[in-house]
C-alpha cells in the first residue's frame, strides 16, 4: 500500500500502529493485574508501567503519554470502571507521572536508567491520586495516614518495574526504532 | 543459576542515580511512617489537682512531682517522652498500675486523691475518655 500523499485522508501511518501495539500490550497487563488480589485499594503493581517505561526509553515522551493515556481509557472500560472514582484516581495519577517522566527523562542517561524513572513515575502517581483522593473523595487529612504504605509499594514495584523495564530494553527484545531525522 | 547470580544479573541494571532514587524513596518510607504514625507524641504533662490544673510540665527533662491531695501526696514521675503515677495514697492504686503514659491523649486518674495526669501533644492519637 503506498502511503496517503494528501492530508485529507485519514490514514494510520506506522507511528500509529506502533502505539496502538504498545498501547494493547499495557492494557493487556492492566486487565491481568485486575484479577491479583490487593490488600489494600490503591495499591497495585501497575506492570503496565514497563510498556510506558520502554516505549518512553525508545520512542519519547508523546508516544508514552499517548500509550499511557489510551491504557488508562481503554483499561477503565474493558474493567467497567470508566468514569468511575477509581478511573479519576488512575488518570490523576498518571497525568502526574507523565508530568514527572516529562522531567525525569532528561537527567543524565549516564547515572540515571529507567528505574530511577520508574520510582519517580511511582511516587507521582500517588501523590496524584492522592491529591485528588483528598480533595474529592475522602475531604479529611486522614487519607494522609497510608502515605507511608503507599510510599512503600511505589518504592517496591517502581523499582521492580523499572528493572524488568531496564532489562528488557537491554536484551534487545523490544525493537528499536529506525533511525529517524529531528528526535 | 543461585539467587546470589541471579540478584546480580538484576542489580546490573541499577545505575549509581538508580540507587540514590531508591534510597531517597526508602528514606521517604521510613520518615513519612515516623513522622505520620508517631504523632501522638505528648510534649506536655497536664496534672490537675481537685479539678484545677496544678502544674503543666514539660516532658523533656525528668523530675518528680507531688501533688497534694485529701488523701495524701500522689508522686508523679516524669521522664523525657512519658510520665507514671508513682505513687498515690488511694485504696485500688488504679492509676499507679496503669504505669508509663506515653501518647498524647492518655490519662491517668487517680479519683481518690482527684488528682489526674494528661499527657498532651500537637496530635493526639485517642481521646483516653472515649476510647
Amino acid at each position: 500500500m503506498t502511503p496517503s500523499t494528501t492530508e485529507l485522508e485519514i490514514a494510520p501511518t506506522a507511528d500509529d500502529h506502533r502505539i496502538a501495539r504498545h498501547a494493547a500490550a499495557a492494557i493487556v497487563l492492566t486487565v491481568a493485574e485486575a484479577a491479583i488480589p490487593l490488600p489494600l485499594p490503591g495499591v497495585k503493581p501497575g506492570l503496565a508501567n514497563i510498556v510506558t517505561l520502554v516505549v518512553l526509553a525508545r520512542w519519547g515522551w508523546r508516544e508514552a503519554a499517548w500509550v499511557v493515556l489510551l491504557r488508562v481509557l481503554v483499561g477503565s472500560l474493558v474493567l467497567g470502571q470508566f468514569l468511575a472514582p477509581g478511573f479519576f484516581l488512575s488518570l490523576a495519577g498518571s497525568l502526574a507521572s507523565l508530568a514527572v517522566l516529562g522531567a525525569a527523562m532528561h537527567l543524565p542517561r549516564r547515572w540515571f536508567g529507567p528505574v530511577s524513572h520508574s520510582v519517580l513515575a511511582a511516587f507521582a502517581h500517588i501523590g496524584g491520586q492522592l491529591v485528588v483522593a483528598r480533595l474529592w473523595l475522602v475531604p479529611h487529612d486522614g487519607v494522609f495516614y497510608l502515605v507511608p504504605v503507599f510510599a512503600l509499594a511505589a518504592t517496591v514495584f517502581g523499582l521492580v518495574n523499572g528493572l524488568v523495564a531496564a532489562r528488557l530494553l537491554a536484551d534487545g527484545s523490544v525493537p528499536s526504532p529506525a533511525p529517524r531525522d529531528g528526535t | 543459576m543461585t539467587v546470589r547470580a541471579w540478584l546480580a544479573d538484576w542489580a546490573a541494571h541499577l545505575r549509581a542515580g538508580d540507587v540514590l532514587v531508591v534510597g531517597l524513596a526508602l528514606v521517604f518510607c521510613v520518615a513519612s511512617a515516623t513522622r505520620l504514625w508517631h504523632g501522638g507524641r505528648p510534649d506536655k504533662a497536664v496534672i490537675k489537682a481537685g479539678g484545677k490544673v496544678f502544674a503543666e510540665v514539660d516532658l523533656a527533662a525528668p523530675r518528680i512531682v507531688e501533688v497534694p491531695g485529701p488523701l495524701g501526696t500522689t508522686r508523679i514521675e516524669i521522664q523525657p517522652g512519658r510520665a507514671r503515677v508513682a505513687a498515690d495514697p488511694g485504696p485500688r492504686q488504679y492509676c499507679v498500675r496503669q504505669g508509663w503514659l506515653a501518647s498524647a491523649g492518655a490519662v491517668a486518674i487517680c479519683a481518690p486523691n482527684q488528682v489526674s495526669l494528661a499527657l498532651s501533644g500537637r496530635a493526639a492519637d485517642y481521646d483516653s475518655l472515649n476510647y
